[in-house]
């Protein structure tokens, strides 16, 4: 069997998507080692944030090169943002295109609202994301105890 | 309304849970690059600050905004003022005033503090925040967060930005239509403000921490009018700032009995650091 392999960098929620799509098809994928990644810019991100880098490479068959285009559908894919759907189309034996046509639409922002994360302590954490704190809670209330904690410093840097 | 049972310290989320986000490298979860800009102001004897992120947030309209929020608060500062003798509060309070004298946000802030009261089982109670004088109306307990969450609708007009309102330590948040990244939101260690216990991000919502630490043991048990001792800080974690104030405040006052009873309302999260430094977390679905 045949199989096509398709890394989707996909920023839907900036999840890179990595599965594989077993093709039920007569048609023969065939490119030479090395050679022919077809590469399409599919921006499936309504935020438009960033753009989409959608590559992917087929393997070769044994068959011989067909001069036909055709698209196909992939099954959908569970991820654990909801149903994943690929749609490809192969031209001369390349892949040229790769398009989500069915993705979740709820949306992790939604999850955030209906259900809400618990605090990771930082003992659990490299050091490292504690410089990427936004913005600190706590019972410091009083203006003296403010001017010496991490949220003056984060207003003082954003100021 | 279903709530899952309450998570000990070092526990993960569980399977169901989209809690465990740790950070992904392909998703970072702020955007460091992206425009921003704060501001700080003092109101209600606290710094106030405003955190403003994506494109505009340095734009005109966004101070505009941000300056009309500071306004509100400022505003509603002379309603609420139990340090100025000439404050709704304080005339209600010396009875110069009727509560149906008084401007409607008063009438409102009374209601919320009588719900208040009755959701956390008496642990909130505006009628017993005053030391030797029970039954005298104070709402200060939670007229920071009410009032942040009404001036905030200042900003409503430009939701295509993230912004982030602190207030003494309370938080009220949201990423901005479209915005992927949460803000990651610091919870201060009660026993060192300039370190950070733990991190939860946020994309919408509020972030409440009470405490005994920072003014030392200042919230009283209304039951028993003794300061309430079992509990450092409980931040809790929810889509009202309001309600996550009031829970945090009840959470002090209730101590660990406050998981142990699974007295937190669902479709909330959060923290509590006990006495002895250790560690409580949950998370109710809502």
């Amino acid at each position: 069997m045949r199989r096509i392999v398709i890394a989707l960098g996909a920023t839907l929620s900036g999840l890179v998507l990595l599965f594989s799509w077993p093709t039920s098809l007569n048609q023969s994928v065939n490119q030479a080692a090395g050679t022919g990644t077809g590469t399409a810019g599919t921006d499936t991100d309504d935020t438009g944030a960033a753009g989409t880098d959608t590559s992917a490479s087929g393997t070769s068959g044994d068959g011989a090169a067909t001069s036909s285009s055709a698209t196909y559908t992939g099954a959908a894919a569970d991820t654990r943002y909801g149903p994943v759907q690929v749609e490809i189309t192969v031209t001369d034996g390349v892949l040229v295109s790769a398009t989500a046509i069915d993705f979740p639409t709820r949306d992790r922002h939604d999850q955030q609202i209906n259900s809400y994360a618990i605090p990771i302590l930082q003992s659990e954490t490299v050091d490292a994301q504690s410089s990427a704190i936004d913005m600190v809670s706590g019972a410091t209330v009083t203006s003296r105890a403010y001017v010496q904690s991490l949220q003056d410093a984060l207003d003082q840097a954003g100021l | 309304m279903t709530r899952a049972g309450v998570l000990p310290g070092r526990s993960s989320g569980g399977p169901d849970a989209p809690a465990r986000q740790t950070p992904d490298p392909a998703r970072p979860v702020s955007h460091p690059t992206a425009e921003r800009r704060a501001w700080v102001a003092q109101i209600m004897g606290m710094p106030v600050s405003v955190h403003a992120r994506g494109e505009g947030a340095r734009a005109g309209e966004a101070d505009t905004a941000v300056q009309e929020l500071f306004a509100t608060l400022r505003r509603l500062e002379e309603i609420f003022s139990t340090y100025r003798a000439g404050s709704q509060i304080s005339r209600l309070q010396r009875g110069d005033l009727s509560l149906a004298e008084c401007d409607e946000e008063v009438r409102e802030v009374h209601a919320l503090c009588l719900e208040a009261a009755r959701r956390t089982d008496g642990a909130f109670d505006a009628w017993a925040a005053v030391p030797d004088r029970p039954g005298v109306f104070d709402p200060t307990g939670l007229v920071k967060s009410w009032a942040v969450e009404r001036a905030a609708s200042a900003l409503d007009p430009l939701d295509h930005l993230g912004f982030a309102v602190g207030a003494g330590g309370d938080l009220l948040l949201s990423a901005g239509t479209g915005q992927d990244a949460p803000w990651l939101v610091g919870i201060e260690d009660p026993r060192d403000p300039r370190r950070v216990l733990a991190t939860v991000p946020v994309h919408v919502g509020g972030v409440a921490t009470s405490g005994t630490a920072a003014r030392g043991l200042h919230i009283l048990d209304p039951r028993t009018g003794e300061p309430a001792t079992s509990v450092l800080s409980a931040t809790v974690v929810g889509p009202s700032l309001l309600r996550a104030d009031v829970h945090a405040t009840a959470a002090v006052v209730h101590g660990p009995a406050a998981l142990d009873r699974d007295l937190m309302p669902a479709g909330t999260s959060g923290l509590l650091v006990l006495a002895d430094g250790t560690t409580r977390r949950w998370q109710n679905p809502s």
